[in-house]
């Protein structure tokens, strides 16, 4: 993300006026790629021959399944960082983008489960994408499973950030076993995106929802470190400063 | 040992910081402070099992970190856990310490260092049926069965009658005699002539 | 080197040995919700058979994840492990003694009950052989993995409840080869495939997981 005076901001007391500075101009980003991206979704984009109207969940789904996958890999790279160089920053950033991980996890699920069912008539489906997000579920709420059930908050950002790591490493093979899995047992072999064919339009909403997930992403976890700084830092001086200003 | 603005924090407390000493072969380092003040916290640090927040520890120049393995070699640290193992006999407990500490003839040790401690009687006995003083002069033990320069003991007279007590001391004084150096906490004083003892006070 | 790791496999052998207690509850619990299933889904033998491999799969899985406490946390809590630390040996090395005489101990037992269970299943001999193999590939990765888990989780309160949900998502692919290859034995498709990613999992696993184990043990240590 930001590349300047990288090492000037890594200390939790300088970031945090920052991520406070940026926070609007994400947020109303994320509002308008929002309202754009939804407006074309559902107005713009032109009916799929194959799958009528109910397709158009897919604006919400895909982008969410993007999202949930792009956020645990940044999460680990940000506890190996915490890890590796020992910044506390590093760990708390990881901790931040967890939840909201989670949520653009749950959210591909809902609304897979919500696509399914006009097509198939089933509430669930087990195909490679539904299950490998069902599992990258729960290798989210592992990660915050861990972190909230240790009290050090040290061990906890060390534990919970060599979990993220594995995590990650073992996404790849996790992947691909699923894949492996759903291929090998032909009943249940229908993808979800299989049904469509991207039309240009098709694929300009999806980015566009996905960049609006992305910037709401960078807000509401600018937001949350925020509140984790304030938290872990409670008895400095800097913060009984920002505190008594009312801030 | 050359100790450089230690800063150790434990859970949301910094216990102590800009602690700086260094100590040479044949000295023998008591830290006191009351309950709470981080002595414990010191001790493993300056193992290595735990991580300052800040400050660097040097053994023979070179930081710890760096050294790994090669520091553990010359360190033995026996802290508040004995890590005596209730379904091994004192001479088995013995036996796998010398083994795990690379040292060789590793029965002849563990039974030279049971006889040194007194416990010749109790080395075929089970850890679980050892009382408090047995299962602590194993834990003891565990210096006399690999040659160690550095020893870190934590309140190492626990649980041990005036006869142990007095042996631990002789044993101590032999270390430092032969080239060693120890680092201890303790509520007890040790007859140790004054101009080899230092002391440290935490928790001012 | 070699020498460290056959001292430790000794010694936890020799722990073992003499709390019987602890290695047989493994094995009953796996005996136990393996027998479970039939009560649960009926006993027509053809459904039984289809499920037969899944189930003894997931059987292991849990089982072995179920012994995994005891895997550090005796050493832990009587200070064996802090030595264990601060000895001069490589900790990857003497974790993978640790390990070896979990999986001696409590995987080995469920491989060789492994078939009498698939019998309930109704599982012809060739079916019977493969599942052998697959968890003879399988279950050392279980606990190699498992006790990365068991490292995270130290002295938590937690537990055992945690440690499954930590590790159980890491276990999938090994599941899911490891099931699969009966099925696709007994399909014709042969089990070759299944059984080598099985190995290609095992390898990295035995070379990795020690070491992240060793690394998950001084964060939990301090």
């Amino acid at each position: 993300m930001r590349t300047i005076n990288w090492f000037k901001y890594s200390s939790p007391a300088s970031f945090y006026p920052l991520a406070g500075k940026l926070i609007p101009y994400f947020t109303v980003l994320a509002v308008v790629l929002t309202a754009v991206g939804l407006y074309m979704g559902f107005f713009v984009a032109p009916t799929d021959y194959k799958q009528g109207e109910g397709y158009r969940i897919m604006f919400i789904h895909v982008p969410a399944a993007w999202m949930s996958m792009f956020i645990y890999l940044v999460m680990a790279v940000y506890a190996g960082a915490g890890l590796v160089f020992n910044t506390r920053l590093s760990s708390m950033m990881a901790s931040a983008l967890a939840p909201t991980g989670a949520l653009f996890t749950f959210l591909a699920l809902w609304t897979g489960s919500f696509w399914g069912k006009p097509m198939w008539g089933a509430w669930w489906v087990w195909d490679a994408r539904l299950t490998s997000e069902l599992i990258l579920l729960f290798l989210y709420i592992g990660f915050m499973s861990l972190k909230a059930a240790i009290d050090d908050p040290r061990r906890a950002a060390r534990a919970s950030g060599l979990l993220a790591i594995i995590g990650a490493i073992n996404i790849p093979i996790i992947y691909f076993s699923v894949q492996w899995w759903n291929t090998l047992h032909q009943g249940a072999s229908i993808s979800i995106t299989s049904g469509t064919s991207m039309e240009a339009t098709m694929l300009t909403t999806l980015l566009v929802m996905s960049f609006a997930f992305w910037m709401y992403a960078i807000a509401v976890v600018l937001a949350r470190v925020r509140c984790e700084i304030l938290e872990a830092e409670g008895d400095t001086e800097w913060v009984a400063a920002q505190l008594g200003k009312g801030q | 040992m050359e100790v450089v603005d230690l800063v150790c924090v434990r859970g949301e407390r910094r216990l102590f910081q800009d602690l700086s000493f260094s100590q040479a072969v044949g000295e023998l380092l008591y830290v006191h402070g009351p309950n709470g003040s981080g002595k414990t916290t010191l001790l493993r640090t300056l193992c290595g099992l735990m991580l300052p927040e800040a400050g660097e520890i040097r053994w023979r120049g070179e930081n710890i970190r760096r050294l790994g393995e090669d520091y553990h070699r010359e360190m033995a640290y026996v802290g508040h856990l004995n890590g005596v193992k209730d379904e091994l006999t004192a001479f088995e407990n013995l036996r796998v310490m010398a083994q795990l500490a690379g040292a060789d003839d590793c029965d002849e040790r563990a039974v030279a260092a049971l006889q040194r401690l007194e416990l010749s009687a109790c080395a075929e006995l089970p850890g679980k049926v050892l009382s408090q003083g047995q299962k602590r002069r194993v834990a003891l033990a565990r210096l006399l069965v690999a040659p160690r320069t550095l020893w870190i003991m934590d309140e190492p007279f626990n649980a041990l009658d005036v006869k142990a007590v007095a042996t631990i001391q002789d044993i101590l004084i032999e270390h430092l005699d032969n080239g060693g150096m120890a680092i201890l906490t303790t509520h007890q004083e040790v007859e140790i002539t004054a101009d080899r003892a230092r002391h440290i006070r935490l928790g001012a | 080197m070699l020498t460290a790791l056959w001292w430790v496999v000794v010694r936890d052998l020799t722990l073992a040995m003499r709390r019987r207690a602890d290695v047989l509850t493994t094995l009953f619990f796996f005996v136990i919700v393996v027998s479970l299933f039939p009560l649960g889904v009926g006993p027509e033998m053809n459904t039984l058979r289809l499920m037969g491999p899944g189930v003894v799969w997931v059987a292991a899985l849990l089982a072995s994840m179920l012994s995994l406490g005891r895997l550090f946390s005796a050493d832990y809590i009587d200070g064996s492990l802090e030595q264990m630390i601060l000895t001069p040996r490589p900790l990857a090395v003497l974790v993978l003694g640790k390990v070896l005489s979990h999986w001696l101990v409590s995987g080995v037992p469920l491989v060789l009950m492994a078939p009498l269970l698939g019998v309930q299943y109704g599982l012809s001999a060739q079916a019977l052989g493969v599942l052998v193999v697959s968890l003879l590939l399988g279950t050392p990765v279980l606990s190699l993995v498992g006790a990365v888990g068991a490292a995270l989780t130290l002295g938590l309160r937690g537990g055992g409840v945690l440690v499954s949900l930590l590790v159980l998502p890491l276990y999938i692919p090994v599941l899911i080869f490891g099931a699969g290859s009966v099925e696709a034995s007994v399909t014709g498709l042969g089990a070759q495939a299944h059984l080598s990613l099985l190995g290609a999992i095992l390898v990295p696993a035995l070379v990795f997981t020690p070491w992240a184990t060793g690394w998950a043990l001084r964060i939990s240590m301090e």
